[in-house]
């Protein structure tokens, strides 16, 4: 790995799948022309434009594995979201879009370090394309996944990121004999021992939770990289 | 570029603000979104220093206590994050950076600018975007102290460029004079970070 983390122009995406895995989540996989190939943990940034010129754009965090021949986004609708809204209720099989990355060159992975990814609701994407490299190079020893969730149902992925051996934190429901609860500190700690870097992906009082929890189990703060999203009121 | 097929737009009513919003941005309202790369540090305003250096005639430091001494500047305006949030008529209160300038005494030579975090986090901007009014290290947001995850206790603010280069939790300011990238900067995005312009990421005009 050349340690500066590619990026990519301006160029067009088409719609190849959609599907809409809960009424609050559509998952997208597009064609890029030209496409670079991103570390995991990159993102998108996808564009609108209307008749009159107007554009809206939105960043989201790539899903897909590096190798997988289509780039694939999951993308949370948002309450009166202008560019989640429209992926949700009108976007078809064909239509194309103007699309730029993969972009940032923080928040990734490529298996260099051995891993701690504690993710929450939507944040689980970027998690999503570490495991799936994870897999295919063989280093699923070298990251752990941590997804929290309201819901079995109401996490994306939730099957596939169980199939990898992640933990999943459910926080409204009960699992076997696990009792509806954010994670513990003692169930992280198995997770976090030997780990040399940390990752926190979720929205601003996720992010907040999810490095307090850290630093109780030893995962010193300057290891820890955090994308958030969302507003504070 | 092509059209969007369906697509026409809903964020239309911003008015007669429309044209405050740069390209590219959506008016957020009241919420205020939050980006953080690191975990969000706990300071403790009395541990806290500012300190102005690197090409400067008399490297400068000022404790919390000495930098409220120092005479008032507030900022009333709006903001532009370059994850496509502009927030309309906020209203900030510190300290204006040419107040610091002053007291240290730029050198002749020094044209760039590295402001540097507690976490580590540095952004890096020509001199002639934090002189002349448009920079400031704040400690008030909207007549209450500044929150923490938006940078509380006090931050840099330089509303005139995307949110990153108002570095959070800023405690040195180090005059250059060569650029060289900051945090943000080494990750993909631009030296400068225009919104008008927009320039968001690294190749960017």
């Amino acid at each position: 790995m050349t340690d500066t983390a590619p990026a990519g122009a301006w160029t067009t995406g088409r719609l190849i799948q959609v599907d809409r895995p809960s009424d609050r989540l559509v998952r997208l996989r597009f064609h890029v022309e030209d496409r670079v190939d991103h570390w995991p943990g990159q993102h998108y940034v996808l564009r609108l434009r209307a008749p009159d010129g107007y554009t809206a754009q939105r960043s989201y965090s790539i899903a897909s594995d590096p190798h997988d021949p289509l780039l694939e986004l999951m993308i949370e609708c948002l309450p009166d979201g202008e560019v989640s809204g429209f992926m949700h209720d009108v976007a078809e099989v064909g239509d194309e879009f103007e699309l730029r990355g993969p972009i940032g060159g923080w928040f990734t992975w490529t298996g260099e370090q051995p891993a701690l990814v504690v993710v929450g609701g939507s944040g689980v994407v970027p998690a999503v394309s570490m495991a799936r490299y994870a897999k295919r190079l063989g280093l699923t020893d070298r990251l752990r996944v941590v997804a929290v969730a309201r819901t079995y149902d109401e996490l994306p992925y939730a099957a596939e990121l169980e199939r990898y051996g992640a933990f999943l934190a459910l926080t409204r429901e009960n699992v076997g004999a696990r009792v509806a609860h954010p994670p513990y500190p003692d169930e992280l700690v198995p997770l976090a021992e030997g780990v040399e870097r940390a990752y926190v992906c979720g929205s601003v009082g996720f992010a907040s939770f999810a490095t307090r929890l850290l630093g109780e189990v030893g995962v010193r703060s300057d290891t820890i990289r955090v994308e958030q999203f969302g507003a504070t009121s | 570029m092509p059209v969007t097929r369906g697509f026409f737009g809903k964020r239309r009513d911003a008015g007669e603000r429309a044209d405050r919003l740069p390209p590219g941005q959506y008016d957020t309202g009241q919420g205020w979104p939050t980006l953080t790369a690191e975990v969000t540090p706990h300071l403790v305003p009395e541990q806290w220093t500012m300190t102005v250096d690197g090409h400067v005639e008399t490297p400068t430091t000022w404790s919390w206590r000495e930098i409220h001494a120092l005479p008032a500047s507030s900022y009333v305006g709006d903001i532009h994050c370059v994850t496509t949030w502009s927030k309309f008529d906020t209203t900030f209160a510190g300290v204006s950076v040419d107040t610091l300038l002053e007291a240290a005494g730029p050198r002749p030579e020094a044209a760039y600018v590295m402001a540097h975090s507690t976490t580590g986090y540095t952004t890096n901007l020509p001199l002639a975007d934090v002189t002349g009014g448009k920079a400031w290290v704040v400690w008030e947001y909207d007549g209450r102290p500044l929150p923490v995850e938006h940078g509380g206790p006090v931050r840099l603010l330089v509303p005139h460029l995307y949110f990153w280069k108002s570095a959070k939790w800023v405690t040195r300011l180090e005059l250059m004079v060569k650029d060289r990238p900051g945090f943000w900067e080494q990750n993909g995005y631009h030296d400068r970070g225009d919104p008008w312009l927009e320039q968001r990421y690294q190749g960017d005009p």
